[in-house]
């Protein structure tokens, strides 16, 4: 294909590229391993020493820490699940051929440029609010005692503020892969008498599985990051109910100010985010594509 | 049983007229075959025989039943696409089962019915296999395989062939003519390629910006084409037509002269002309001359009579086979 020339030309031409950005990866990468072997707080500076491993038994015997895994978990994967199951169903209803599709999908869309700290405000304070808020008003207008969210189901409403707003994604992905569904094909279907059930659950849902996928890896990715969300609502509580691996590592750096053990901690979700996403495409990518 | 009456279909995509009132007559266990060239409206009318599209107005029956609002699964009929349409996701037996499976058939008796299709179209070694993992042609089987297993009233074929390189498709056509007389059930079948209407059909349908031409056997289109339209269209090289004062001796507006009913020879009677191109195919040449007054006349001569650009040739039409045209178009009796 190409001849040895380009290939050398190529080669030099995104040197400067690659260089770069292997820097940016490899510097903060090497000082969070060098921090967590440190003992280092930044209450004590010109205190540092080395630490060994300390910083990651500190971390990993924390009983804050398990109780940070599973709700990292349990957000993830209850947002995963919404997403997906939510937007295949909006993405099939935006295929259909109705009347101002363009503007629906643009209002479907918005919730994804909404800022993370913004859209958690909103619904704090506008939705959520026992006293103030829209749900407290609809309850409170048929006569039903509102909900207290942050108070009762913390968990919970963090799961649906955050499930709002990856919704968009999924959905958007998962239209795309809807538009490139051969017509011929559901034609054949059709010829073949299936229904819609049966067109979906033989046709669609295979022809799905690739970008869900994507979808689970994409939102994986991010939804193990989810900070902005907790921080404005409830702070990780109450107590460590809707404390994250994020925010617990988050608590560590700024509110003891205990660098080596937060970095320590930031290395362990790096891996536990590895683990999960290896695991997870394998096992969605051998169930549907069979 | 598988007779399809339509009765004056007309199809509208908003103001564009497709199909404006074809009316036919498809009898049991016959291979029709839709011909025309591009947009002429020939898939369209073989959906809205499948259901896939909606009729404007008019009225299909197939049996003699009523099934112009009827939907597609329910008018036992099966349809072989363009693009084969076979499910990715599927293996070959998959694909052909699916059908049955959908009918809530019971799987021994799926199991039976799809090694049957299969061994009919030497598919048996391929039966776990993927769609992807197939060639044209094998795609192709499956496809055909999808369709016959559904036992159904009749075939619909979309241009099936037209992906297939020149030798598979030679070789498909005889195997989709040979099973479909095999199976004795009725086929519709729409190409844009006159010679596979040719060879396929039992009778053609000649279609022309949504109209039907001409309605009969193979034959009858070659020897007795109604019209201006169908003359040119049947035939390869196509009719010489010829106008004007040429036409007049003869009592019409448009006389059609077929380049096989020419005899070319270096002297005696006939038109004279000036050689201006020479096709040498070996069994045939086809011999492009020019002659005043005429215009540009195609020749076929069998063999090679060694003949070259430049020189001067008699061309003389067989009599008994000039086709004349009114001023409309239309065939005059002989």
């Amino acid at each position: 294909m190409a001849t040895q020339q380009t290939r050398t030309l190529g080669r030099v031409l995104i040197a400067p590229a690659v260089a770069l950005l292997f820097v940016w990866m490899i510097v903060p990468l090497a000082m969070t391993i060098y921090f967590s072997l440190q003992y280092k707080n930044l209450l004590n500076p010109g205190e540092e020493s080395f630490a060994g491993l300390d910083n990651f038994t500190y971390f990993l015997t924390d009983p804050a820490f398990i109780t940070a895994l599973i709700n990292t978990l349990v957000l993830v994967g209850s947002v995963l699940l919404i997403t997906i199951v939510l937007g295949t169903f909006v993405a099939l209803l935006m295929n259909m051929p109705i009347y101002g599709r363009n503007i629906v999908r643009l209002m479907v869309i918005a919730p994804f440029f909404v800022m993370p700290t913004v859209s958690a405000l909103v619904w704090k304070n506008l939705l959520m609010h026992p006293v103030s808020g829209l749900f407290a008003w609809l309850m409170s207008s048929v006569g039903l005692e509102p909900i207290d969210w942050f108070t009762n189901y913390p968990m919970l409403a963090v799961i649906l503020i955050v499930a709002w707003q990856w919704l968009p994604f999924a959905s958007l992905i998962l239209l795309t892969a809807l538009q490139s569904l051969d017509e011929e094909q559901k034609e054949a279907a059709e010829m073949d008498g299936a229904g819609a059930v049966s067109k979906f659950i033989y046709l669609t849902l295979p022809h799905l599985a690739r970008p869900i996928t994507v979808v689970i890896l994409i939102e994986t990715i991010f939804l193990l990051t989810v900070f902005a969300e907790i921080f404005v609502t409830t702070g990780g509580g109450p107590g460590l109910q809707t404390t994250n691996l994020a925010f617990l590592i988050y608590q560590a750096a700024l509110l003891q100010f205990d660098v080596g053990s937060a970095s320590a901690g930031g290395l362990v979700a790096v891996v536990i985010a590895n683990i999960l996403a290896f695991f997870l495409v394998r096992i969605v990518g051998r169930n549907l594509e069979a | 049983m598988g007779s399809i009456t339509l009765e004056n279909v007309r199809k509208s995509f908003g103001s564009a007229d497709i199909i404006q009132g074809a009316s036919l007559e498809i009898e049991d266990g016959s291979f029709v075959v839709f011909v025309g060239p591009s947009g002429c409206g020939k898939t369209t009318l073989l959906r809205l025989i499948a259901g896939l599209e909606d009729v404007t107005s008019g009225q299909i029956r197939i049996d003699g039943a009523d099934v112009t609002d009827v939907p597609p699964a329910k008018r036992g009929l099966s349809m072989v696409f363009q693009s084969y349409a076979l499910y990715p996701h599927m293996s070959v037996r998959g694909n052909i089962a699916f059908g049955l499976k959908m009918a809530g058939m019971p799987k021994g008796e799926i199991d039976r019915k799809v090694e049957g299709a299969a061994s009919i179209l030497n598919l048996t070694p391929y039966l776990e296999r993927k769609p992807r993992d197939l060639s044209g042609g094998q795609r192709q089987r499956v496809a055909i395989g999808r369709a016959i297993v559904r036992e159904p009233k009749a075939f619909l074929f979309d241009e099936p062939l037209s992906n297939l390189d020149a030798a598979l498709r030679v070789q498909m056509r005889q195997e989709v003519t040979r099973l479909q007389k095999q199976l004795a059930t009725t086929a519709v079948y729409v190409t844009h390629d006159q010679v596979e209407a040719m060879t396929m059909a039992d009778r053609i349908v000649v279609l022309n910006a949504g109209r039907i031409e001409q309605y009969g056997s193979p034959l009858e289109l070659y020897e007795h084409p109604a019209n201006l339209f169908v003359a040119g269209f049947i035939g390869s090289p196509k009719m010489n037509l010829i106008g004007r004062e040429v036409a007049g001796q003869f009592g019409a507006a448009t006389i059609g002269v077929r380049p096989e009913h020419i005899t070319v020879a270096r002297d005696g009677e006939g038109w004279e002309g000036t050689v201006g191109v020479a096709e040498h195919l070996g069994s045939d040449t086809f011999i492009y001359v020019d002659v005043p007054q005429v215009g540009t006349l195609t020749a076929r001569t069998v063999g090679e009579l060694g003949i070259r650009v430049g020189e001067r040739v008699r061309l003389r039409p067989d009599q008994r086979r000039i086709h004349r045209f009114d001023t409309e178009g239309r065939a005059l009796a002989a």
